[in-house]
């Protein structure tokens, strides 16, 4: 019993996703529409997509032991770039545009990947310098304008509200992502290479893993799942001003967290991630629901975030002792 | 396995490497044979790491001849050189802490099923094949954080036996392991030999090379100097051409005066450690710990220190009682503790080697509160100095010293606190032969001036050449307490294992 338990809690997506689902059932107990009507339910599978695409690219990059903050950047650039094609070259087909925003996103993924690579900073500082220039580039391109619902044809965003079988057309991309993402990282050679680079870069090396490819890979990813958030957030939102994506990668770096993708690479999956990335949205749509006000919505986060990292280190620590006992008995087997 | 050329497998020759302004190798040379096992020696810093590390593919040769199995060869990465058939074990284990035991053998390598996906299943039944033929139970599946060295130690060997290389050298793999495990090791190896493969062997321990090898190369200040059948030579023509002069006795233990008790361990319990531990140490004595690796000697070290905790017990220290795990305490009533991983415990690698001498002792060179370096490296000096610390520049940083330099900067680091106690943990690991001799005569002189120490080592010749007092430990429990005069290799082995073969019967 008290395994089972203890499984259960090393078990961090399980975990997660009992916070999710107990958050999502005391909302509903408190208004029943948040879950049980057309539009609630809609809601609270299609929100979370776009947070949940960004997260499993930022997981990805995470477990190879660096940081990608520049995708809040990437997606409002790929948001703007989605409504400008659409008002230059109307008639251009969607599948195009989309293929065409990842492919920007992979682009600028790719720059951080080789500067990362190449320079040997910590990405944490390069993504930052990205983050600010991707962002600038938007600026300087977008000037004043914005995109709105009207520039858009209404097939593109009939996207955000499609359903099949009434689950959103959204959260399918997202879950085909994920799973995509997810088998890649779990199965191949080179998902499992991407945890040992973050595990320990320097006997990586030793190793003769392709470690420059990979963490390449990760960003190239990671850039190309934001282009793909870029057309998620215009087809659900309609509008994009200069501000779209501001501040989001902080979100998809806290999703990652709080869904056990350790910071310092080498563990964590990508459904955590997306788990964690759910459970953000989810709770900061929950929270004015039973009547909490906003102030308190961001220190929610920062408190989830602070929980798991001190539910991380309990837990190591838990491990650690466990390991040195069974050290002991197995040389005394 | 491979064609019955009769060309050599690995042919260096004149091979030059430097680094900056520093000539780590300035003419290496080994020829090694198909079939055969050969020994690589000399003393730290002779270029036998950066040798490996150029048939690795982790260096570049700056010149000289490089042949593998009668190619010319350049190497630009590690991945190059393992897809030519070089396995290599590094000194250091190189492992990646966080994946499983299995994946940590089979990396970029792992078996396949259809759709390119990861067999785990087989990977797991390849890794328990693998440590049947080693003699050793570890779990493939659990993760490879916190595994003991010996450990870590036997999936690097595991790890480079199943690659099927041509060629495997092994950069001291044995300091770790302990008698039973060795001698696995070697089996493996003189089977792998016997398939026709070339190994190349480095280890200071001089029993291990003759016990394992046919052809011993010698290199000395990063050229080579003679290369002999094991069979026409011996351990004193070998350190003669490895140190370029005759070396003294290896462990010059001089008697000292015995005085007071100075430690007393009481019943010292840690569940999981140790169990029931207790002895004493009397000032000018030098008492060793013998045992196996993973028997608990550096636990109950620890805890005596105050790093670990215990259950129940007591430590004393001149009839004072130190409080459990307060490192500090320990320091003041007059401990010290030189630890047996010094990269990770006893040295801050990155600072510079002053401030590593100063570190203990800051808080009485603090003046007003504030630290100048010129303080530390006014006291540091004494201390490189009485040790002979070789180095341009105290405040060079630490990481850039051999080992033998590394160890005397954590010794000095100690002795600064003016210790009646003095423990050290493998003090000799990966150090070379004349580096040792100045440890041992170094550990001998502290006791002759009254300290009172406690050496803990896997090399029987330095415990029986160096204590007093040799005492075992066996599964967390002292099963001896052997004198000096009675302490024989047979004796402290049969401690050392007695555990092992009762529970065998049972």
């Amino acid at each position: 019993m008290k395994n089972a338990v203890s499984d259960l809690l090393r078990s961090r997506e399980l975990a997660v996703a009992l916070v999710l689902i107990a958050a999502v059932v005391l909302t509903a107990l408190k208004s029943e529409s948040f879950v049980f009507s057309a539009d609630g339910w809609r809601n609270l599978l299609v929100t979370p997509s776009m947070l949940v695409i960004l997260a499993v690219g930022q997981a990805a990059v995470i477990v190879t032991r660096n940081v990608d903050l520049s995708v809040g950047s990437v997606l409002g650039l790929t948001a703007y770039m989605t409504g400008r094609i659409f008002i230059e070259a109307p008639g251009t087909p969607i599948i195009a545009v989309v293929l065409a925003a990842i492919g920007l996103g992979a682009v600028l993924g790719l720059v951080n990947g080789v500067i990362v690579a190449v320079a040997k900073v910590p990405a944490l500082v390069i993504t930052l310098g990205t983050l600010y220039i991707y962002r600038g580039v938007f600026l300087t391109w977008a000037g004043s304008d914005r995109i709105n619902a009207s520039d858009l044809p209404d097939d593109f965003l009939a996207l955000g509200n499609k359903q099949i079988a009434s689950i959103p057309v959204l959260s399918i991309v997202a879950l085909l992502v994920l799973i995509a993402v997810g088998y890649y990282l779990y199965s191949t050679r080179g998902g499992r290479e991407m945890y040992a680079i973050g595990s320990d870069p320097d006997a990586a090396r030793l190793y003769g893993l392709p470690v420059t490819r990979r963490v390449i890979g990760a960003f190239v990813l990671s850039g190309a799942l934001a282009g793909l958030a870029g057309v998620v957030y215009a087809a659900r939102y309609g509008t994009v001003s200069s501000g779209a994506g501001l501040g989001i990668e902080l979100e998809a770096v806290g999703a990652a967290v709080i869904g056990g993708v350790a910071i310092f690479g080498g563990s964590g999956t990508v459904w955590g991630a997306a788990i964690g990335a759910a459970l953000l949205v989810t709770i900061n749509r929950a929270l004015p629901v039973v009547g909490i006000s906003d102030f308190w919505q961001r220190a929610v986060v920062g408190g989830l975030i602070l929980a798991a990292i001190v539910l991380d280190r309990v837990l190591a620590l838990h491990r650690e002792r466990r390991l040195s006992i069974e050290r002991d008995t197995r040389s005394l087997a | 396995m491979s064609e019955p050329a009769r060309e050599p497998v690995l042919v260096l020759d004149e091979v030059h490497k430097s680094f900056g302004a520093t000539a780590a190798l300035t003419s290496g040379g080994i020829t090694v044979e198909a079939g055969s096992i050969h020994a690589l020696v000399g003393e730290n810093g002779a270029g036998k790491s950066t040798m490996v590390k150029i048939v690795a593919g982790v260096h570049r040769r700056d010149g000289g001849v490089f042949r593998f199995q009668g190619d010319d060869v350049d190497f630009s990465s590690t991945a190059e050189a393992k897809a030519a058939g070089i396995a290599v074990i590094y000194q250091e284990p190189t492992l990646f802490p966080d994946l499983s035991v299995a994946e940590n053998l089979f990396m970029g390598r792992q078996p396949l099923k259809p759709g390119r996906r990861v067999d785990r299943a087989a990977m797991y039944e390849q890794s328990e094949v693998l440590f049947q033929r080693l003699g050793v139970h570890l779990d493939p599946r659990r993760i490879a954080r916190g595994l003991s060295i010996a450990d870590q130690q036997i999936i690097e060997i595991a790890k480079a036996i199943s690659l099927d290389a041509a060629l495997l050298v092994m950069d001291e793999p044995t300091a770790a392991l302990s008698g039973v495990e060795v001698d696995r090791l070697f089996a493996v190896a003189r089977g792998l030999r016997d398939e026709g493969r070339a190994l190349v062997f480095i280890s200071h321990r001089f029993e291990e090379i003759f016990a394992l090898c046919d052809t011993v190369t010698v290199l000395r200040d990063g050229a080579y100097v003679a290369t002999q059948a094991i069979a026409d030579t011996n351990r004193g023509e070998i350190v003669a051409q490895m140190v370029g002069r005759e070396v003294g006795e290896l462990f010059p233990k001089t008697p000292a005066p015995i005085g007071d008790t100075v430690l007393r361990v009481e019943r010292l319990n840690s569940t999981g450690a140790f169990h029931d531990v207790s002895f004493e140490v009397r000032a000018g004595e030098i008492v060793g710990i013998a045992g196996l690796v993973g028997a608990g000697r550096s636990e109950i070290a620890r805890a005596v220190f105050g790093v670990d905790g215990y259950d129940s017990g007591s430590v004393h220290l001149n009839g004072e009682a130190i409080p459990m795990r307060d490192p500090r305490a320990s320091i003041k009533a007059g401990m010290a503790f030189v630890p047996e991983d010094r990269r990770l415990q006893g040295l801050i690698t990155d600072g510079s080697i002053a401030r590593n001498i100063a570190s203990v002792i800051r808080r009485g060179l603090a003046k007003v509160g504030f630290l100048t370096s010129r303080s530390e490296l006014r006291a540091a000096d004494e201390w490189a100095a009485r040790l002979h610390v070789k180095t341009h520049a105290l405040d060079m940083p630490a990481t850039t010293m051999s080992g033998g330099n590394q160890q005397k900067t954590v010794l000095a680091k100690w002795l600064a606190t003016e210790p009646s106690l003095l423990i050290v943990d493998e003090p000799t690991r990966g150090i070379d032969v004349g580096t040792k001799a100045e440890v041992h005569r170094l550990l001998s002189d502290l006791a002759g001036q009254g300290i009172a120490i406690v050496m803990i080592s896997s090399e029987l010749s330095e415990v029986l050449g160096m204590a007093d007092r040799v005492l075992v430990v066996c599964e967390g429990r002292i099963t001896a307490d052997i004198d000096r005069d009675q302490a024989t290799p047979e004796a402290v082995m049969r401690a050392a294992t007695q555990l092992h073969h009762t529970e065998a019967g049972a």
